[in-house]
């Protein structure tokens, strides 16, 4: 179940798997999707993780497109965990991808883990400017601004999940990679981004509501 | 060889100290190449265990690392550095003693690696440290002798495994190598020979005096249910008042505070009594430890923490509160009082409800009996076995023939095939996945024929991870506005509490303020009831030979209290008492729902699991089951439809098992445990979760990733055997199974019956649907949400 809302006068709709969804315009927004992050970690001399996260999130990509039929979907920022992410990404993940992005209008936003431009197809842009939406990689305070980067989570009793945080303002979208750890979304750095009232909507089975500061 | 030398013999004349027999034999038996000694507490077994080294090195030692002496805790190898001392330094010997524990400074560190001393006393986790340096080999070429103390304790859990193997490379290094165990509780002496080397001599002490022990006299009865013992409160007063010391031990640190709080509520004479358990800060412990060495505590309450170790003070009574589940650390506890040779330890069972009447007499016996308990050890686990190829790959590589004749020669490996090895090998150097995505980056790499760390540089990580202990990840517990820290909770705890919940924690009653920065905000709260009790409790269960007694006793002459006996003798009447080659099921309708008692005696863990498999077939069969709740002893079940019939059949429970194991928060737990271990994940560290990011994502993902895409992968084969085994217990159902074949009664009854009956009171109900997370969790959303007047 996801939960609506309003952001600077546009209908949105924060889903239960991460993604964002704007109906009128057609809209899937994912941040943070660090494809090729088990890769990275290998090739640095670190451990060697299950590497089937990629296709993990390409599942849930396929669903969430699937459900919505969105012809537009802009990846928020750090996309790939890095570069070198992006040239090893596995043969059939790689066409799954492609797969994926056939049809659709797809923006690549430009993250700190990926800044340069990316082989694949589709547009790259440092930001999308959609009135009354701005999207963008890292919060820079604009009003209707959609942003990643920080990886909010929130805890409820019994469960703690990435989150969306929401003010009237401005979106923090949760990572949508299945690798991805968090940041708590009452650390300092989080809650001087967000007003008071701000909202925490935890993603996992259906979206639960919080406040963001408890 | 044998001979001491003359000055410590003079010295030892002139304290008026004779050796014991014991520690003559091991003087006798030096050149033996393992041996395992088991000696009473206060025995001198520490001694007898250094003596042959002392005689080796004399009066004038050669330089270099002769004997290594290695024990589960750090505290314990600074006791002894001080004990040693005092015979050595008397006698004017010239034998460098030193530790090196994790508390050790970097300084010290270095030097022993360069000059090492002639014994170092050491933990297993240092051990494994030291081993992964490139010049181990220089260090402990030399190396005599391996002493291991507390065997039994370092033998009850991974580090035992990992220590095993630790002392394979040792002896490979150096084959002349001898070995020496050291314990005072074997259940089975044999097996613990085996696991410390092929060949193991025993040697067995005089036991001496039998211990004093009785159960606690009480005005009033024991409760019918619950736990804690705050009944017998007032006359454990009384026995505190009239010794020197007690240690009043309880099995869970929830119980040690819970029992504190009263205890001090009742405590009109304010007797210094303190606390001591694994929650508190490291600085209480510390106080309350000192105050107890000077002897100005009259009582300390505490749990395991205070099992093993050093001597604190003068203890001269020991008080166990609650069933003790397992006779071995009964007798472990009763030696904490007395610890002299041929004084006998005074002990006080205290029962907290009348099952655990009908236990303590049990333990009791079994005491007396000398007839020590214990679950048998099982194959060596194979996420240490990674963790060991790993270090061994940071000390600068190694040929895989040569490691598997090495590892099978460690007594917990002795039956590990080579393919099963094999596998180990190649999940550590390419994470061992169906999909082979590391080819490049492979972990470990074969050069020359050696399996060397493809990345050298990833030696210091390792290095970081080793061991086998999994800390429970905790968050501090502190007064609001930076206060001082009170201790420690769960984070799983913490993630339960919301503002205004009351609990208790070094025995004060606190109120949650709120969670910032991974730390628990508290204020004090005086005069309130605590509302949450329950934290970090380690569930033991009652062991299966404690369980056969008590079945066995029912069918004997009851040599209980008259409280206890009636209520036996009344269920006798109205139903039947369980026997031991039976299994005994009551049915009978009781407060407007239909409840089944399924007495299987079988411990806590499996009961409960019997009781998720039962409820899973009820609800299949349509009985409507609500329910249950497990003790050690029972399950009871509750629906809406009475159960006439029951059928335990061994292949549908096992099937069932497999389905509702998959998804269980038990694997996910146990699955971390082993990724850890196996060095799949690195350990989160504190500093690194100060900063609020968490660096590591939670290994749940991890878990459910490899079960969709990977289901044979070997680490999800480790946390399945090691969940069966451990928390799950399904092999106590089986020998259940086993033990009653088909001679199952089922009694049909119109009330509830006296042996049932307490477990109505029982806390710890499992509630049967799976939305009951989500809606807790939706609940307290909600009202989080009203109480922020956001909604």
């Amino acid at each position: 179940m996801s939960y609506r809302f309003t952001l600077q006068g546009a209908g949105l709709e924060a889903r239960p798997s991460g993604a964002l969804w704007w109906p009128e315009a057609g809209l899937l927004v994912v941040s943070d999707l660090h494809f090729g992050k088990s890769e990275r970690l290998a090739r640095r001399g670190g451990t060697l993780l299950p590497p089937y996260e990629t296709r993990e999130t390409l599942g849930r990509l396929d669903a969430d497109l699937e459900a919505t039929g969105a012809s537009h979907v802009i990846c928020l920022g750090d996309s790939f965990d890095d570069l070198a992410a992006e040239s090893a990404l596995d043969e059939a993940d790689r066409l799954w991808l492609i797969r994926l992005m056939a049809g659709r209008a797809w923006t690549w936003v430009e993250g700190n883990h990926d800044p340069g431009p990316l082989s694949l197809a589709g547009s790259h842009r440092a930001e999308v400017v959609a009135p009354p939406l701005v999207f963008r990689h890292i919060c820079s305070g604009a009003l209707g601004e959609v942003s990643g980067h920080y990886h909010p989570k929130a805890r409820l009793p019994g469960r703690s999940a990435p989150c969306f945080l929401i003010d009237g303002e401005r979106v923090i979208l949760p990572a949508y990679g299945t690798y991805t750890g968090g940041l708590w979304c009452d650390a300092p750095a989080l809650t001087a981004l967000m007003r008071p009232d701000a909202l925490a909507v935890l993603t996992g089975p259906r979206c639960l509501v919080r406040p963001m500061r408890a | 060889m044998n001979d001491l030398p003359q000055a410590l013999t003079d010295w030892f004349r002139l304290q008026g100290w004779a050796l014991h027999p014991h520690q003559q034999a091991m003087l006798a038996r030096a050149g033996e190449a393992s041996t395992l000694l088991i000696a009473p507490t206060g025995g001198g077994k520490t001694l007898a265990g250094f003596l042959p080294t002392l005689a080796e090195l004399g009066e004038a030692p050669r330089p270099g690392l002769h004997t290594l002496y290695i024990s589960p805790l750090k505290a314990l190898t600074a006791d002894i550095r001080r004990n040693l001392r005092r015979p050595l330094e008397g006698a004017g010997l010239a034998i460098r003693v030193e530790d090196r524990t994790g508390d050790t400074g970097y300084t010290q560190r270095r030097r022993q690696r360069a000059d090492p001393p002639h014994i170092l006393l050491t933990t297993p986790e240092s051990l494994a440290l030291l081993l992964t340096y490139e010049d181990a080999p220089r260090m402990f070429g030399g190396l005599q002798r391996v002493i291991v103390d507390e065997i039994h304790a370092l033998a009850e859990s991974k580090r035992g495994d990992q220590l095993m193997l630790q002392l394979a490379r040792l002896q490979a290094m150096n084959p002349g190598l001898r070995r020496v165990g050291l314990s005072a509780t074997v259940e089975d002496p044999p097996a613990l020979a085996a696991f410390l080397g092929e060949g193991t001599a025993i040697l067995t002490a005089d036991p001496g005096p039998e211990p004093d022990i009785a159960m606690l006299e009480t005005e009033a009865p024991p409760p019918w249910a619950g736990g804690g013992g705050r009944y017998a409160i007032p006359a454990i007063l009384e026995e505190v008042r009239r010794h020197r010391i007690t240690l009043i031990f309880h099995n869970t640190r929830a119980q040690a505070e819970i029992f504190f709080h009263h205890l001090w509520l009742a405590n009109e004479d304010g007797l210094p009594i303190g606390i001591h358990h694994g929650s508190l800060s490291r600085e209480q412990r510390e106080k309350v430890e000192t105050a107890m060495a000077e002897g100005r505590l009259k009582a300390v309450v505490c749990t395991g923490s205070l099992d093993l170790g050093i001597d604190w003070g003068d203890v001269d009574l020991v008080i166990q509160v609650g069933a003790p589940k397992n006779v071995k650390r009964l007798v472990q506890r009763i030696g904490r009082a007395n610890h002299r040779y041929n004084a006998p330890s005074k002990a006080l069972l205290v029962p907290a409800n009348r099952m655990e009447v009908v236990e303590c007499k049990a333990a009791l016996d079994a005491v007396r009996a000398r007839d020590l308990d214990g679950e048998p050890r099982g194959p060596g686990p194979r996420d240490v076995l990674c963790q060991h190829i790993l270090a061994t790959a940071c000390a600068g590589g190694f040929d895989a023939d040569a490691l598997y004749a090495e590892v099978v020669s460690a007594g917990p490996y002795r039956g590990l095939g080579r393919a099963d090895f094999d596998a180990c090998l190649d999940f550590v150097a390419t994470g061992g996945y169906a999909l082979r995505a590391y080819d490049r980056w492979q972990r470990l790499m074969l050069r020359g024929g050696l399996w060397t760390l493809r990345d050298p540089r990833a030696a210091a990580v390792i290095r970081q991870n080793l061991g086998t202990i999994i800390d429970i990840e905790t968050v501090k517990v502190a007064l609001k506005g930076r206060g001082p820290v009170l201790g420690e909770v769960e984070e799983d705890f913490a993630a339960t509490l919301t503002p205004g919940d009351s609990f208790l924690i070094g025995g004060e009653v606190v109120r949650f303020q709120g969670l910032r920065e991974m730390t628990v905000e508290v204020s004090r709260d005086p005069g309130r009831p605590p509302k949450v009790a329950v934290f970090n409790g380690t569930k033991f269960s009652t062991s299966t030979q404690l369980s056969d007694r008590i079945l066995r006793m029912f069918h004997g002459a009851w040599d209980l209290p008259h409280h206890t006996a009636d209520w036996l003798r009344h269920q006798r009447e109205v139903s039947r008492l369980p026997e031991p080659g039976r299994l005994l099921l009551e049915s009978f309708p009781h407060d407007g729902r239909e409840h089944l008692c399924v007495y299987g005696f079988a411990g806590r863990n499996a009961q409960q699991t019997l009781g998720l498999l039962l409820t899973k077939e009820m609800e299949e069969a349509g009985l409507a089951p609500l329910g249950f709740v497990a003790t050690d002893y029972a399950t009871l079940i509750w629906g809406l439809e009475p159960v006439h019939a029951l059928v335990l059949d061994r292949d549908r429970l096992r099937a069932g098992l497999e389905t509702w194991l998959a998804g269980n928060a038990v694997m996910k737990r146990t699955f971390r445990n082993v990724a850890i271990v196996s060095g799949l994940i690195e350990r989160s560290h504190q500093g690194r979760r100060k900063s609020g990011r968490q660096a590591t994502f939670s290994t749940d993902i991890l878990y459910d990733t490899l079960r969709r895409h990977d289901p044979g992968h070997l680490l999800l084969q480790i946390t399945r055997e090691e969940a069966l085994r451990g928390l799950v217990d399904f092999g106590r159902i089986e020998a259940l199974l086993d033990r009653v074949g088909d001679r199952i009664d089922l009694v049909r009854l119109t009330h509830v019956t006296p042996l049932a009956a307490p477990l109505m009171l029982e806390p710890g109900r499992i509630p049967i649907h799976g939305q009951g997370r989500e809606r807790l969790a939706e609940d307290a959303a909600t009202a989080m949400l009203r109480a922020a007047g956001l909604r």
